[in-house]
């Protein structure tokens, strides 16, 4: 090999610059942590991480103006990186906004919070641009590890704890086959390199039925991560059990990330076989869906029927991952921005509802909000007429095209029953509606001042749906551009 | 500028002023601004009467580029009185809640003036994806509103109506994306014209499917039996201004849809379907009727009557001829005001009594003869009695389907005799007898509210002259349009 092309070039690192950026100012947080006192207000700390997260995010369209391959093909910086950078990007800097106010509620006071934010981003990027396996797999492992101890912060809390041990063991379990899938690949091409996979299948020279099960093998490891049924047990408990604002990051950040690889590596590598694998993510979009819906439906726990809601919506982009199409691709793309901000939007007014300790989590405990908060209950209430997906909002824009690549792919029967899905899904959303404008109040003790960065978060997530839900362009036409993938 | 689109835009502006004015003004603002809107609509009527046969006031417009959704809007001479009608009764809705509407007023009037925004945006869409976002976007404001202000199980209510209709229209978006697969296009008069060059055609089977998954979600609105289940629960439940409102503009949210789509994109399906869709229809009206009758409480019974009535307006529909089409249509309007004039009269004996058990009251001719006249008269016209508004669409609707199939006439007509028996021996019961109580009398601005729809029955039974010929020609291209002259006429 050629030593020049070998080390990296300037331009290698500007592709990179998002999750560089991310890194160094982790590392400088860990330090600025260790220098402050242990006594001492930590929430600047949360204002460092936040200017980190804008600086990363300005930096995406850097790496976005120096398209190619970086580090010998290990990272790419193509739109599709930058669409879903940008995106988890978002989810982070909401999280950090809504969490410094919340930290201070609950007493949990440490810098460690921030940094880990930071890195489970900077993971996530790595797994947005990720254009090999080992790639995606650090990026995984980066964002996983991060995640697990975000899920268990509150370390004397039960709930927490149990919730991030679950995720953390059955994270582990689901990273062990997408692993082994990765070493059966590796062992019939020959290679990591998505493209070169791609082309030692295509060219028919290894042993396809073992390429099969190895995709089978990295699909169930995925499918763990996007929550996809029946790999989703975990999702519930972790999601009720983490701290709100973890909980709004879980279920929009990684999962975005790990849809970014999903479509990745199932439309680069193994597109030769997509035929084999169509039935199953049919069946997978199914019963995601229905699981999802179904399981929401009797929850009376706020928390943990947005956790099944977010199986449901993982359910409605794996059907346009089953169309295998570049249409299907900018539908999941759109909708999974959309989802980021109507599901932030939602943990984000939880977040605050809640409480000390997060004792008021029930729908009972909304009840009343219009009358006590009605601009915190009209935010809230666009965030869910979206997820409902009322027309006017982005989430309807998200099915729509969903829908919409769905049926020009001829999924039919998949379409139906995604949309009857829908219908049902009314009905637990409803009963939040319901709660908050069509009841009195328990309790007639004032509400407490809303923190400025959870109002900051709800205001920004509910024009971005308003806005979404009127001038989808803005999001898809992008999508659409950079729908496709280097082969 | 447009009048049609401002018409269309004006009640969303006034939604948002309603939510950020203050409170205590917010109940005069949307009186007075819906009753500007209603000016406003009326504007529209000279130039579409002079081409009632085509679409006018079109604003044609890109919305979304891909794919393309237009903001294609306009009224021929069917949906021009529809439009309007809305319009109409949004200002009686927001008067007739002054008095029983008392906590969170200001959230009220606005939810009227959104629900006003998804009513004409419905009857004026003229692309598929647009019309089905104000379709979906109707169901939000009204399940506020039976939910908020609703009785004793309006949580149930509400929620039921959300779900079912929701339900319903689903499947019509999995078949409003499947034309667009085949035409290329949201765009209606786009569809239809390329239907007639024979550029796009629908296998039987096809268009079989696609004409039920339209049908089910209109079915669910109207609603055509065996899907009423919501609507009792949905109208005994509401608030009067939500009822009125249901059983006024939001049932003929359905009846219109089968006819600008049902009717117009899939002729041949509508075709074979009709004895069944008629069957259904006939069962609901007679259904209707004899719940109707057996009715103890006088909100249920006026909705069980709408489900007969409406009945009519389907029967009409599938009848397949002028005579039908333009009775359903006629009929659409009929209804509207003489059954929107009994629930505002209910909402007025609610208000004295604090009851909508017939059994409390009794004899109310004699302290109140002037509420019992006006009674009388919306109870006759809901009857069909001649020189009253739902005589003429009952008789144009019987007409069309005599020509049709003599029997569905017959049948049909079982509805016109239950419905005398049903409403006279509810205004017996309320009315006549002995006096039981003091009761008062219409009061000058209960007088202010029913009278414009006493004027408009006695109108539309007498002068049909002034809105027939509009309808007859908006009915004439659909029914002559190549397509659905070989698929409707042939039944006759």
């Amino acid at each position: 090999m050629n030593p020049a092309a070998f080390y990296p070039s300037a331009v290698d690192y500007l592709r990179f610059l998002p999750e560089l950026i991310l890194t160094i100012g982790g590392v400088l947080l860990l330090v600025l942590e260790a220098l402050t006192g242990d006594n001492k207000d930590k929430t600047s700390l949360g204002y460092v991480a936040i200017a980190v997260v804008l600086g990363a995010m300005f930096a995406v369209p850097v790496a976005l103006a120096n398209p190619g391959t970086s580090f010998n093909g290990m990272l790419v910086s193509d739109g599709f990186a930058a669409f879903f950078r940008m995106v988890t990007l978002l989810v982070g800097l909401f999280t950090l906004l809504c969490s410094t106010s919340y930290l201070s509620r609950e007493k949990a006071n440490s810098g460690e919070f921030y940094l880990l934010v930071l890195f489970s981003l900077a993971g996530q990027g790595i797994m947005a641009a990720s254009n090999e396996l080992i790639m995606v797999f650090l990026g995984l492992e980066i964002a996983s590890i991060s995640s697990y101890v975000l899920a268990g912060f509150l370390r004397d809390d039960k709930r927490g704890s149990e919730a991030a041990l679950k995720y953390f063991l059955l994270g582990s379990f689901a990273t062990a086959f997408l692993l082994y899938g990765i070493s059966w690949i590796y062992g019939v091409t020959g290679a990591t390199n998505l493209v070169a996979i791609r082309e030692s299948l295509a060219a028919g020279t290894s042993g396809n039925s073992m390429a099969v099960a190895a995709a089978a093998l990295m699909m169930i490891g995925l499918a763990f991560k996007v929550s996809a049924a029946p790999f989703q047990v975990w999702a519930p408990d972790v999601y009720q059990g983490a701290p709100a604002p973890v909980s709004g990051f879980l279920s929009a950040g990684p999962k975005a990330a790990a849809f970014a690889i999903f479509l990745r590596i199932f439309q680069t590598s193994f597109e030769s076989f997509s035929s084999r694998y169509e039935p199953v993510l049919w069946i997978l979009a199914l019963a995601t869906m229905l699981v999802g819906n179904f399981s929401a439906l009797w929850q009376s726990n706020v928390k943990r029927m947005l956790a099944y809601s977010s199986i449901a919506h993982a359910g409605y982009v794996l059907v346009a991952v089953t169309t295998n199409s570049n249409v299907g691709t900018a539908a999941a793309m759109f909708y999974l921005a959309a989802y980021a901000l109507m599901n932030f939007g939602a943990f984000a007014a939880i977040t605050h509802l809640a409480g000390r300790g997060e004792s008021h989590v029930t729908i009972d405990d909304l009840k009343g909000l219009a009358s006590k908060q009605p601009v915190m209950a009209g935010l809230l209430t666009v965030c869910l007429l979206s997820l409902t997906g009322v027309p006017l909002t982005a989430g309807f824009f998200g099915k729509f095209y969903i829908f919409k690549a769905a049926i020009d792919n001829h999924l039919y029967w998949l379409s139906a029953l995604g949309l009857l899905n829908s219908a049902i899904a009314a009905y637990y959303y409803l009963r939040v509606l319901s709660a908050m404008y069509m009841h009195d109040s328990k309790t007639t003790d004032h509400p407490e001042p809303v923190p400025g960065g959870i109002q900051l978060t709800m205001w920004v997530s509910a024009a971005g749906i308003l806005t979404l839900g009127v001038f989808p362009g803005l999001v898809l036409d992008y999508a659409n551009r950079f729908a496709t993938f280097v082969k | 500028m447009n009048i049609l689109a401002i018409l269309l835009l004006l009640p969303l502006i006034g939604f948002a002023a309603a939510l950020v004015l203050p409170a205590a003004v917010t109940k005069r603002f949307v009186l007075g601004f819906s009753l500007l809107i209603f000016a406003v609509s009326l504007l529209l009527i000279g130039t579409t009467m002079q081409s009632p046969g085509g679409m006018t006031w079109v604003t044609d417009t890109a919305w979304i580029d891909t794919p393309a959704i237009r903001f294609h809007i306009g009224v021929d001479g069917a949906s021009l009185w529809l439009v309007i009608l809305s319009a109409f009764l949004i200002p009686i809705a927001a008067y007739i809640s002054q008095r029983t509407i008392v906590h969170r007023q200001k959230e009220f009037y606005a939810y009227l003036l959104l629900l006003e925004f998804g009513l004409i945006g419905v009857f004026s869409s003229l692309d598929l994806l647009l019309y089905y976002v104000f379709w979906e976007v109707v169901l939000v404001p009204m399940y506020f509103l039976i939910g908020i202000w609703g009785g004793e199980r309006r949580i149930y209510a509400a929620t039921k109506f959300f779900v079912y209709t929701m339900a319903g229209s689903m499947l019509m978006l999995v078949a409003i994306l499947y034309i667009y697969t085949k035409a290329g296009t949201f765009d209606l008069p786009a569809i239809l014209l390329q239907m007639e060059a024979g550029k796009v055609a629908f296998t039987q089977a096809e268009e079989l499917a696609l004409f039920l998954a339209f049908f089910l979600a209109f079915a669910v609105k109207v609603p055509i039996f065996p899907l009423h289940t919501w609507l009792p629960d949905a109208y005994a439940e509401a608030p009067t201004a939500a009822t009125f409102l249901l059983a006024a503009v939001m049932s003929k949210m359905g009846t219109y849809s089968l006819l600008r789509f049902n009717l117009n994109l899939f002729p041949k399906a509508s075709h074979d379907c009709a004895p069944w869709i008629v069957v259904l229809a006939i069962i609901g009206i007679v259904y209707g009727a004899l719940v109707a009758l057996v009715q103890p409480n006088m909100k249920r019974l006026v909705a069980y009557s709408s489900i007969s009535h409406l009945g009519f307006v389907v029967l009409g529909l599938f009848s397949g001829n002028q005579f039908g089409l333009d009775g359903a249509v006629y009929q659409m309007l009929c209804h509207a005001i003489s059954t929107g004039a009994l629930f505002i009269l209910i909402g007025f004996l609610q208000e004295r009594k604090q009851s909508l058990e017939i059994a409390d009251f009794g004899g109310l001719a004699t302290p109140a003869p002037n509420f019992a006249i006006v009674f009388l008269v919306a109870t006759l016209a809901s009857i069909g009695l001649p020189l009253l508004n739902n005589f003429v669409g009952e008789f144009l609707i019987l007409q069309g389907a005599a020509k049709a199939n003599i029997w569905w006439a017959a049948f049909a007509a079982l509805g016109v005799v239950l419905s005398a028996c049903y409403m006279l021996w509810f205004y017996q019961r309320t009315f006549l007898g002995e006096a039981k109580a003091a009761f008062t009398d219409l009061r000058p601005a209960e007088w202010l509210t029913i009278t414009p729809l006493l004027v408009l029955m006695l109108w539309m039974g007498i002068f049909t002259q002034t809105w027939l010929p509009g309808i007859s020609a908006s009915n004439k291209v659909l029914l002559e349009r190549p397509t659905s002259k070989i698929a409707l006429q042939v039944a006759q």
